[in-house]
């Protein structure tokens, strides 16, 4: 369903992603692992069309269709979603409006009637259970005042709500504590459905204990230079990333 | 600039939706001010002797006068002599019955989606609908009129309540206060009246629409609450103008009166012709709107939502006489392209225990520029006065401009007087979450300053937050709305 064939890409002229390659089937869990700038959180952000990175080559194939052209809008409502590392805070705008006008939209892309008041409500409270959202916090301005672990589980919240084919997590498990991290890797497992694939970035194993992957990458310097099944987590935890720098330095 | 600001430019540089011009047989003044021009409109609008004197002693107050410079606005020097003073839809006869409303102005308000059937049947307002300057339709009145309420237009309210009109007029805004307020004294058209007596809530929302039609004519609304000892009322004011090239001028006078006990909430929203994306035409809106809480515990509050003009110099004001008297100031003001605003509000405490609250939102986009001016004043007999300040300003791009310029005169030691202000900008962090989430640019500003204004639009009755909220939407989204 997703196919990135030698991506390249730059902020400010400074190159990131030099020649990436991944394949991901539906219904596929990939962890995505790496030292600290290595260029995760940028593919992320890329796949995502955020608008400081230039895609200076390559492409991304998303169910068939080269996505790089599309706006950040289109790619959400074709099924592409990125719970943030760093939730952003609207204040004033309630979480449950945020997610009906959201939910709305994607539904019209898809040709759908919108849903009206008692319809969301009705799949909003399917949805909250899911990741132990309470009412109040429906009722918040979107991010505002958020705990961490609030704001993460926020962010899987409303990836149930909207359904997507793809979800991508980055560092959804940073600043989490345990309990919170189970809150978030049941809702996460939750919405494995077999045809749903997801991209893991993470800097620890830990996560992947909870959220089973079916492969694990190591990006280093803007491109995966080992892959492997979960065993491959395990090794990095107990060995570092040093052992694979060497590798690619020969 | 970045993508995302060369959106915002686009949505916030779009033109103005509700542009167009119907066609009613107008019946007007010659153009320019002079004596005859006053006792033209005073004939037309068959006045007492009474009434034209009062204009007349006006406008020489007026010629005496200087135009006013401070604000922070610019715009070429107005001609006062090329200026068309009164222009009338033929009154065809009295109106007994929506169905009997000159089709024309029927459509104007079906265009900008104001059914007047469908506000009577949804939500009991009674709307005094204002097209150019004369009421052309007022509902709800023998209702209204059982409880002893007098809501009609001025010039009926001079023939018909003679003795309220001399009293209240002037008393809140005299003609001599500035250069507008006189000018509007002398040369005033139509407005709303009214007046609710002792312990009557008014049991609903007294609406009037205004609209500025015939090209090249100045309106000079006149409007007078007066709410008498514990009486209640919630008057809202709406406004849309059709598209203009040269640019109309329009001074209106708000005067409240509340007496002890009394409570008046004077709701706006504000959307008239803002001119073009290069600033060509629109409307200057040079408004003098003050309360006066005269009794002991009264209450006035303005809430405002200003979308619309070319130019805004418009500061409602409460004058806290009376102990424990209470004001209050919301405001929403949005500038686009070429807008230039001025405005906030004043609050002139005399009275003991009076209290003021002051919550404005500044919203620039294209290349605007938006000031907050606001005057608190304590005086000396003002003891534990209370104000509350909050301005925050938000910038849509990067070649608008935003200012506050907040004055604060304190002679009472005892006085607690507080200012807090922000400024911020539509980041692109706002905008790109949003976008992930589905949820197209230009929605995602609309979302993010619906947010931003949320304090203010929770003061305004739920139809008119409504209307508010779509409002915003298409000053900021063109033709999304």
């Amino acid at each position: 369903m997703l196919s990135i064939k030698n991506l390249k890409a730059n902020i400010e002229d400074k190159e990131i992603l030099k020649g990436l390659n991944l394949e991901i089937n539906p219904g596929e869990v990939h962890a995505i692992m790496g030292p600290n700038g290595s260029g995760k959180s940028t593919l992320a952000s890329v796949l995502a069309g955020r608008d400081e990175y230039d895609v200076t080559g390559g492409e991304v194939v998303f169910k068939g269709e080269d996505i790089l052209e599309l706006s950040p809008e289109d790619r959400a409502r074709k099924g592409i979603f990125l719970a943030f590392q760093y939730p952003i805070e609207i204040p004033g705008v309630s979480n449950a409006n945020f997610m009906k006008t959201a939910v709305n939209e994607v539904r019209k892309s898809k040709g759908l009637a919108p849903l009206d008041s008692k319809e969301f409500l009705k799949l909003m409270r399917e949805k909250m259970q899911l990741v132990q959202v309470d009412k109040t916090m429906t009722q918040r301005s979107v991010n505002e005042g958020f705990s961490g672990g609030e704001k993460k589980r926020n962010e899987i919240f409303q990836m149930a709500m909207l359904e997507p084919e793809l979800g991508i997590l980055d560092e959804t498990d940073s600043g989490l504590d345990i309990d919170a991290l189970r809150i978030v890797s049941d809702g996460v497992n939750a919405l494995r459905d077999g045809k749903r694939s997801f991209i893991v970035i993470t800097h620890y194993q830990r996560l992947l204990d909870y959220i089973v992957p079916d492969f694990v990458h190591v990006l280093y310097k803007g491109r995966i230079v080992k892959s492997g099944t979960k065993e491959l987590a395990l090794e990095l935890e107990e060995k570092g990333y040093d052992w694979i720098k060497e590798e690619v330095e020969i | 600039m970045s993508e995302d600001l060369k959106i915002i430019d686009e949505v916030t540089g779009s033109d103005y939706k509700w542009g167009f011009v119907s066609n009613i047989e107008a019946d007007t003044a010659p153009k320019g001010l002079n004596e005859d021009t006053i006792r033209f409109i005073s004939a037309k609008k068959n006045e007492p002797q009474w009434m034209l004197d009062y204009r007349l002693k006006a406008f020489n107050q007026w010629k005496k006068m200087e135009e006013p410079s401070w604000a922070h606005v610019n715009y070429p020097k107005i001609d006062f002599q090329d200026i068309i003073y009164y222009s009338a839809p033929k009154p065809k006869k009295t109106l007994n019955s929506l169905d009997e409303l000159d089709p024309e102005v029927k459509a104007t308000f079906d265009k900008l989606g104001i059914s007047l059937e469908e506000q009577k049947r949804l939500s009991g307002v009674a709307v005094d609908a204002v097209i150019d300057s004369v009421s052309v339709k007022t509902t709800f009145r023998d209702e209204l009129a059982k409880l002893g309420i007098i809501f009609c237009s001025f010039s009926e309210a001079v023939r018909e309540h003679p003795e309220l009109v001399k009293k209240y007029m002037g008393s809140v805004v005299p003609y001599t206060d500035n250069f507008y307020a006189a000018l509007n004294s002398a040369v005033f058209s139509d407005g709303s009246f009214c007046y609710i007596p002792k312990g009557v809530r008014c049991p609903m929302e007294l609406s009037t629409y205004f609209r500025i039609n015939s090209a090249g004519t100045g309106q000079f609304e006149r409007t007078l609450i007066i709410a008498d000892e514990g009486a209640y009322t919630s008057y809202l004011e709406g406004c849309t103008a059709p598209q203009r090239d040269e640019n109309q001028l329009h001074a209106a006078v708000v005067e409240i009166y509340a007496h002890k006990d009394a409570q008046v909430k004077y709701s706006t929203v504000q959307n008239w012709y803002p001119g073009d994306k290069n600033g060509k035409g629109g409307v200057y809106n040079f408004v003098t709107k003050r309360g006066l809480c005269a009794g002991e515990r009264a209450k006035i509050s303005w809430t405002q939502v200003e979308t619309g003009s070319a130019i805004t110099w418009k500061y409602p004001s409460v004058i806290l006489k009376g102990d424990h008297s209470i004001g209050e100031f919301y405001s929403v003001a949005v500038t686009n392209n070429m807008q230039q605003a001025d405005t906030g509000t004043k609050m002139i405490h005399i009275g003991k225990n009076t209290s003021s609250t002051i919550i404005s939102k500044g919203i620039s986009g294209g290349k605007s520029n938006n000031s907050y001016r606001g005057l608190v004043r304590i005086g000396k007999n003002a003891l534990n006065a209370r104000n509350f300040s909050q301005c925050d300003s938000l910038l849509l791009g990067d070649r608008c401009g935003a200012h506050t310029f907040p004055y604060i005169e304190c002679s009472n030691p005892t006085a607690k007087v507080e200012h807090e202000a922000t400024t911020s900008k539509v980041g692109e962090d706002q905008i790109f979450y949003c976008n992930q989430r589905g949820i197209s640019t230009e929605d995602a500003v609309g979302l993010i300053v619906n947010g931003y204004c949320k304090e203010v639009f929770n003061q305004l009755p739920m139809e008119f937050a409504v209307e508010a909220q779509k409002l915003l939407a298409v000053s900021l989204e063109g033709s999304v709305g």
